[in-house]
Formats: C-alpha cells, structure tokens, sequence
C-alpha cells in the first residue's frame, strides 16, 4: 500500500542536527532523507544513539540548545520548515503538525483537566472556534481513540488514567487540529502488550480513515513490520536503508539491517543462538571515519573509510553501504 | 573485528569501551569549579580556615594575654599607631586588643565551635536517620516524631534554655548546638536512605545475603552521602551564626573565649558614639564566612544533585 | 499442584503476597468516624503453585500488575511472602531462618532490569563481584583478584576494567557485570527480572546468548521473567502466563503456541507483534488491565473476556491439569 499519489506530505533533505556540548560535537543526525506521502506510515527505525528522535524533534522544531538544526531542508507541502520563523512553526505545530511522546506526561500538564487542555488546544489555533463546539470536538476525540464515557472523562485530570489511558488522550490530542502528519516517538514502547494492541488499532484507523500522514519512530521492528508501509532504518545518525515494508524486510540489503533481523529472536527458530552484531554502538561525539557501521561489520573493508553515498541498487530502495547484500540468498553474518 | 556466530562469548573490545576516564571524584571536583562564585567562595573559605587554624601564629597580638595589652591603646581608630610601635590595622576595642587579633581568635572559636558541632550532630542524626530508613516501620515512626518534635521549637530558645542550665563554656555550647542541629541531618539522610533503599543495588546486595550492617555502611550510606554534605555546610554556617547571636546575647561563651559575636557585643555600646569599628569588622568577617560558606554549600548541592541537567 | 519429580529445583506452593497499605492515626480516627477510608490491600500474588525442575529454563510471562516481579523476588529472598511455601530442592526455605536462610538465598541468585541502578555508583566493578564471595569464603582476599578476573571473563567482559567504576561503561556491559555478581556465588538458580528489557536490540542479542552459554557450561535452572513474548519464546522450555496475581496457564513452549488454552493466552499471543505479520488488522482485546487495589471478582479475566459466562464473575477458576505437562485456569475447560 504505497501511497504515494501525490506530492509527499512531507519531505525531508539532508537534515543535519548537530548538538554542540562542552565534550564535543555530536552529530546526532547527519544527512537524513526521506519522504511521507498522504496516508503512509512510515517507520522510523532504529537503537538508541542512531538519532532517530532527534529526526522527529528536528523536523517539528522542538530542538533546544545546544542542539541545533544546521543543515538540510524539511519540506511540507513545499515550505520548508527549517529556519522557519518562531510564530509561523508554532502555527503549524499542534495543527497541521503533531507530535505524540513516549511519556503521555510530556503532552499532558498535571494540574489542568483533561477538557481545559483540550479545549486550549483547539482554541490556540482557531479562536474562533466557540467553546461549547470545542467541547463537543475534544468528546469526538476521546470517543474515536476509544475512550469510554468520555463525557466523564473529561472532566477528569491525568493522573486518573491509567498509562494506556493517558496515551491515547494524548493521541486525541494530536488528532483534535487534524492534522496532516502526526510524528509517533516510540509512543507503546512504555506499554503492555494488550494496551499496546488498542494503540496500534486505533493508530491504524486513523491514516486509513482521514489520510493522516505518520512517522512512528521506535526500535521495534516487530511493531512497524504490523504497521508500518515503509520503512526507514538509522544508524549513528545517517539512514542506512529505506524502502518498503515487506522489500526491506523480507531482502535486507544492508548489512546493519540484516543483523538486527537476525538478532530479533521471533525470526529464529527457537532455541538456537541469536545472531548478534558484535561490539557496541559509536558514541556521536566520535563516529569514526567513512561508514559509521564499519567497526561492527563483517563485510568491512578498506573502501568502507570512504562514507559512503546513499544509492538505490534496486528501484525503490535506497541503501548507503559500500558492500551491501544484493545476492538475496547469502546468509545473515556472511 | 569479524564475528562468526559458532564463536563463543566475545571479550568486549577495549577501545569502545570508556566513556569516562574519571574517577567520581575528579568529574565531581571539574563540575564543582565550573562556577566562578562558588570557586572564588572556596578560596575565600579556605583563606577563613587558614587564619582561623593558625590564628596564635599569624596574629600581631595575642588579645587575651594581659600583658600584651593597654588600655592606653583602647578605642583607638583603624590605622594608628600603638604605643609600642607597630599599626592596629583595624583599630583597638574598648579594652585596648587589636582588633585584627580579636577577630583572628574569634574566627577561631567560631569556626572551631561550629565545625565541632556540625560534625558531632552529623554523625548522631546520620545514625538515626540510617536506622530510621532501614528498619521502617515502627522504629521509623516514633525516630521521625522526635524529630518533627525537635524541629517544632525555634532554634535559639532551646539552645537559650539548655545553655541556661549548663551554664558557660566552649564544650556547653557544643553540646547545646548539637541538640538543636541533629534532627536536621536525620531527616535529611533518612530521605536520601529511604530513596536508595529501593534501589536495586540494594535489593541486589540483600540477595547476596550480606549483612544489614554491611548494606547500610558500605552501600546505602556512601550514596546518602551527596544531601549530607550539602547540610553539612549549610548547617555549619547556621552553626556559627547561632553560636554568635547566643554570645552576643551573653549566653554560652565565657568572656576569656570570645566569639566573633561577643566581639560585637562588646562593640555595640560604641556603635553610635562613633568607634564603629568594635562591631563593624568582627560583623563583616561573620557576614563573609558565612557567606561564602553558603555559596560553597549552593554549588554543592546543584553539582550533587543528579538530576540537575548539567 | 504440578509434578513434583526429584528431578524439580524450586516448587512454590499457594505462594501470597499482600502489600498493605495500613491507615495512620488521622485513618483510623476517621474509619471510626463511619468514613469509608479502609485499608488499601494489593493481592500482588494471590495463591500461586509452581514447580521448576532442573535444568530448564521456565519463562514468567504477564503484563503490570500480574505480580511477577513480585513472584520472582519472594523466590530470590528479597521479599518475604505473606502465605504459602517456597521448596528450594526439597527443604522448604520459607520455614528456614537465620543462616540457613541466608546459605540457601545464595544459591537462588537474581538479575535485575535497570542496569544503571542495580549497581552501587560508588562501588568499583572488582569490589561489586567480589564482595560477596569475599564475605561468604568463596575466595579469600588474596585471590579475590584472580577470582573476579576469571567470573568477569565467563561473562564476556575485559578483566582489565575491573577498577573502574559502572557508570564508566555501558548499559549491556552493566547488565554482564550484573550477572558476574550473581555468577560470582555459584547459584544454581537464577531468576532474571526483565533482564534485558532496559537493552537496545542488538545489545539483548549479545545478553541472550550469553544466557545460553551459560545454562549449558554451567547447568543452571531459570526462571526468566519478561514481559516480551518473542524473547520468552525463544529461550524457554516452558511457559508460566500469569494475570493481576494469579496463574493463568502453564504449558511446554511449543504447545502454548500452537494451541492456547486460556482465552487470556489467546488475547496475548494474538496481540504480540511479529516480524512476519505484515499490514495487519489489528483486533485488540477491549478494556483495560484492571487495577491490583480492585480487582474484578470471581476470574480476574472476566471483564475483558469474549467467552465469559456468569459462573466466571463468581467463582475463581483452579489452575488445573488440562493434558499432561500442561494447566490451565478456565471454567471454559470444565464443560469440554
């Protein structure tokens, strides 16, 4: 299902965010490109350290210092957002863009009930609106995440939810404006398994109902393989491989991605010993020379100190590997 | 650095390896003296504690040794000249003692008596509020009552109150500031004991069947140790200033050990007369120790405060 | 309750924890005021049976609030149950006391989630495994060095680094030197709580394998508590499912997923995600997990239920044996 009709929702060129601390330069992402079109889910995919929040911070603008957007371009529906001036992000932030976080705490204040924060959310971009329609959209919300007796819950404050609860009210807040993306950080990461099954149904009916465009962004290939379109996999900063779902992971092409498949224990069978990609992860503030995934990888080679470009070896995947694994039948660690 | 899966379980390789080379207390020292004030403070400080711990060796005069003193020589103006030839610096008091080594003895007893104090009431209100945490329950309860109680009555009365029955003297006071400072380190370390106390490195340690003494001396306390500095030195200062106001009331310290609060006492009656300097210099070393001893106890407390973003 | 063969390490037997949250004065004074303040009692595990034999690997499986943390430190020795009996190789450690207590406690040895705070920040990585040894005459203290050198290179980590401290390493290498510590006392068994749920992907990889490893060099029994079907899975031979306190289903591992039994099984298979079920229709189990201070009477499952009849809002189901090696709590089970 690629959906891809008309001009991406969003695009991204070249990001670059680079956090400038007092240890050094970390480059948490560092030429990052990809597209969203009306309706897709992509993932975003990756562990920690790969830069793969950063992405979804930087694209909604909400990096602090010492971090900073330095290059690139975040296209949507042609504007670019980088360097957009403070007011003009702040209208779209909220309203045509929104954001949903691991901690339903970070969208949820803890002193004001659930029907102020909603209310203020819809009257922060359209004034207009009265406050009894308000109202009357926050109840549609609740009711279209699942919430039961939403009348009553509104009146309720967060810390009167339980934390599947508090996640889908902070999802309802990000559909109250419509909007046109809604970036995911690792929103079901926190959650149990049944509540995280509610999430990702509700999740799902959204895109296909109204169109929206979203990056979930996780390190949960299990989840996105369910859910997602396309996908898009970092690693220290830089994607490594993007294309479709089922292409990318049914013929991994890189070997990063090929090794974390590998290491995913449901693709065994049981009981045999996991792949496991050897070593640790590079700190950002010192990615070694050329293709950050030289040190872990078993086809390394001396081409590998030249960094290498992204390509697309085959039509609708994009891969940035000097060696990656064209020959479907070689064996993961090969 | 290839790895084949039939490999068995690899050494981690070195170079990937440290994140930090320090140990906890170099990155505590780099962090603490980031701040301009706090490390201009501490430098002060330790000035204080310099004069303070060699007051008998670097003082012109020795202010209590009668000989060494004449009241030909009293009230007499910062600057000038005594008899015998050598500058007052900072003037003489009503009895005729250079006031600079007034002020370099009462640092002294000051300092002595507060330091003293905080650290006796550190480590009785560490010990109950260790027991406190660990034990819980009914131990907890009636420990944290006596506290609450304690804490209830204003300092000065009940130091005014004990010194009234013990009477005068350098160890009296002590005595008297300890009662009144221990509950402030109880409650602290009881707070900091019961946060680690579920943490998992203890539960860990209660697995490995390790005795109670050992849980609570080797892991709990080393890691309730952060807040407990940072009331060590807020409460020295507070300590010192306590003493002073009791010596200034004319409780607590006999006249032969003058405090820097009896010094101002003793200059009060002369304040408005114009010999402002009796009070004035003793008021600003206790102004300037307990200052600076504060903004060293600020710093402290944000650079050992974990969850201050840094 | 389950087999109990000469060959079973651990049987926990109608094992109850209860957290009560008793009232203070001002409680009490208004409960007397006709108030309808009562004391809070969480059943964290309510009337649990287990038998774990040796050498397998039983995997404990459950969302919040079904307890299983709880089970697994009632069995390590860190909390004291409130009911019921724990059987460690035939003499029952829960009537133990003092030192006897304390010898048996060490050969059940836990791993824990967080490894960042299961280790002591002001400890260095040879004093944190070798205390213990050093205090039980598993070494003396000249070869404490040597000792902790050998268990550090059992787990995969450089002895070199062994004076430093942990936050000078990083979170898998933590985790490892959290099994050294255990490792360390030579325990049979080891109850591993979340053990890598805190790690990255790649890093989990490394840490169950070496899991692996270790069962077999050194024939240790398991109980792995998760909550991730997937790595469960994978490495168990048997799996526990339990829900707010009680035991749901216990079943050989590759029979639980070819046929669930229990319908709160079927729910939890069908809602893990998989890396080969692609664009899927998600149909997710209604309601919410309810809370331990309340929970729902007679099944705890019953709310959330599709087969549930109103015998199931009364009467607790039993966990019985429905096939060889196999239990299952369902009244559903009674009638077929």
């Amino acid at each position: 299902m690629s959906v891809k009709d008309t001009s991406p929702t969003l695009e991204v060129r070249n990001l670059q965010t680079h956090f400038f601390t007092k240890a050094g330069d970390a480059k948490a992402v560092d030429g990052v490109s990809f597209s969203v079109g009306k309706g897709e889910i992509m993932g975003l995919v990756g562990e920690s350290g790969s830069g793969k929040s950063v992405t979804g911070f930087s694209i909604i603008g909400l990096v602090d210092p010492p971090g900073n957007v330095v290059g690139g371009e975040v296209l949507y529906n042609g504007k670019n957002l980088v360097g957009l001036p403070d007011e003009q992000m702040r209208q779209l932030r909220g309203n045509r863009i929104a954001m949903i976080f691991q901690d339903p705490m970070m969208t949820l204040n803890p002193v004001l009930r659930v029907d102020t924060q909603m209310v203020e959310t819809i009257l922060a971009h359209d004034p207009s609106v009265s406050k009894q329609d308000a109202l009357a959209r926050s109840r549609d919300a609740l009711g279209r995440v699942g919430i039961p007796a939403p009348d009553e819950r509104l009146r309720s404050y967060p810390h009167q939810f339980s934390g599947g609860m508090r996640q889908r009210v902070a999802i309802a807040i990000a559909l109250l404006n419509k909007p046109d993306l809604i970036i995911a950080d690792e929103p079901t990461t926190a959650l149990d398994v049944t509540i995280q099954g509610q999430i990702l149904y509700e999740a799902q009916k959204l895109c296909r109902e109204t169109g929206t465009s979203m990056i979930w962004i996780t390190h949960d290939l299990a989840v996105v393989a369910g859910l997602a379109d396309s996908i898009c996999v970092m690693y220290g900063g830089r994607v490594v491989e993007q294309g479709l779902i089922n292409d990318v992971l049914d013929h991994p092409v890189h070997p990063y991605t090929r090794g974390l498949l590998g290491s995913v224990p449901g693709a065994n069978s049981r009981g045999t010993r996991l792949y496991q990609i050897p070593g640790m992860a590079p700190s950002l503030l010192n990615l070694p020379q050329g293709c950050a995934f030289q040190a872990r990888c078993p086809r390394a080679d001396e081409a590998c100190l030249v960094e290498p470009q992204i390509t697309e070896p085959i039509a609708g995947r994009g891969v940035r590997c000097c060696h990656p694994h064209l020959n479907a039948e070689e064996e993961i660690g090969a | 650095m290839s790895e084949n899966i039939q490999n068995p379980t690899p050494i981690e390789a070195p170079e990937e390896f440290v994140v930090t080379l320090q140990t906890p207390f170099q990155r505590f020292c780099l962090d603490f003296f980031e701040s301009r004030v706090a490390s201009a403070a501490f430098v002060v400080l330790v000035g204080i504690l310099f004069i303070a711990i060699c007051a008998p060796l670097i003082s012109p005069q020795n202010p209590y040794d009668l000989s060494q003193v004449s009241i030909l020589d009293a009230k007499m103006a910062p600057g000038s000249q005594s008899f015998d030839g050598w500058t007052f610096y900072l003037g003489t008091d009503g009895a005729g003692r250079d006031l600079m080594s007034a002020m370099f003895y009462g640092l002294r007893i000051s300092l002595g008596v507060g330091v003293m104090s905080g650290m006796i009431a550190m480590c009785i209100g560490a010990a109950i509020g260790l027991a406190a945490a660990y034990f819980g329950g009914r131990i907890d309860a009636i420990i944290m009552r006596i506290v609450d109680i304690q804490l209830s009555f204003p300092a000065i009365l009940v130091a005014l109150i004990l010194l009234a029955v013990l009477g005068k003297g350098v160890d009296k006071i002590i005595i008297a500031l300890v009662i009144v400072q221990w509950a402030y380190y109880a409650r602290t370390i009881r707070a900091s004991a019961l946060v680690e106390r579920n943490k998992e490195y203890v539960e860990a340690a209660t697995c490995l069947a390790l005795s109670h003494n050992r849980i609570v001396f080797k892991h709990l306390f080393p890691n309730c140790l952060p807040p407990l500095i940072v009331v060590v030195t807020i409460q020295t200062a507070h300590a010192i200033s306590l003493e002073a106001t009791l010596s200034f009331l004319g409780v607590g310290l006999p006249i032969s050990e003058p405090s820097l609060g009896l010094l101002i006492a003793n200059g009060f009656d002369y304040m408005l007369s114009g010999y402002f300097w009796i009070s004035f210099f003793p008021g600003i070393a206790l102004l300037i120790t307990i200052v600076s001893i504060n903004l060293v106890g600020d710093q402290l407390r944000d650079v050992l405060n974990p969850r201050l973003d840094r | 309750m389950s087999e109990k063969t000469n060959d079973t390490m651990l049987t926990v037997d109608n094992l109850s924890k209860n957290f009560v949250k008793k009232l203070d004065l001002a409680g009490k004074i208004a409960q007397k005021l006709g108030s309808n303040i009562r004391e809070e009692v969480v059943h964290a595990v309510d009337g649990v049976s287990l038998a774990i034999p040796k050498g397998s690997v039983v995997g404990l499986v459950g969302e919040s609030g079904c307890g299983k943390s709880t089970l697994g430190r009632m069995i390590a020795g860190i909390l004291r149950p409130t009911g019921g009996d724990i059987t460690y190789k035939g003499v029952s450690i829960t009537k133990m006391s003092g030192d006897e207590a304390a010898r048996a406690a060490l050969q059940i040895q836990m791993i824990f989630q967080d490894p960042f705070a299961s280790l002591n920040p002001r400890m260095r990585v040879i004093d944190i495994i070798g205390e213990a040894p050093l205090t039980h005459g598993f070494t003396t203290a000249a070869e404490k060095d040597s000792y902790v050198c050998d268990v550090m290179k059992r787990v995969g980590l450089d002895p070199e680094y062994r004076r430093r401290y942990p936050h000078q390493f990083s979170g898998g290498q933590r985790q490892r030197i959290g099994i050294a510590r255990a490792l360390a006392v030579n325990p049979e068994f080891l109850v591993c709580d979340e053990a890598i749920a805190a790690l990255d992907v790649s890093i989990q990889a490394q840490v169950i394998n070496l899991f692996m490893d270790l069962r077999e060099d050194l024939d240790l029994t398991y109980l792995f508590i998760s909550h991730d079907l997937s790595v469960v899975k994978h490495i168990s031979d048997r799996i526990v499912i339990m829900y707010l306190g009680r035991i749901v289903e216990i079943s050989p591992t590759d029979e639980l997923y070819a046929d669930p039994n229990h319908p709160y099984t079927q729910a939890l298979l069908n809602e893990v995600p998989q890396l080969e079920h692609r664009g899927r229709d998600y149909k997710p189990v209604e309601g919410e997990i309810p809370s331990p201070l309340d929970p729902p009477s007679g099944c705890h499952f019953h709310p959330r239920c599709p087969h549930a009849t109103d015998r199931c809002a009364t009467e607790r189901p039993e966990l019985r044996e429905i096939a060889p090696t196999r239990w299952s709590a369902c009244h559903l089970n009674d009638e077929a």
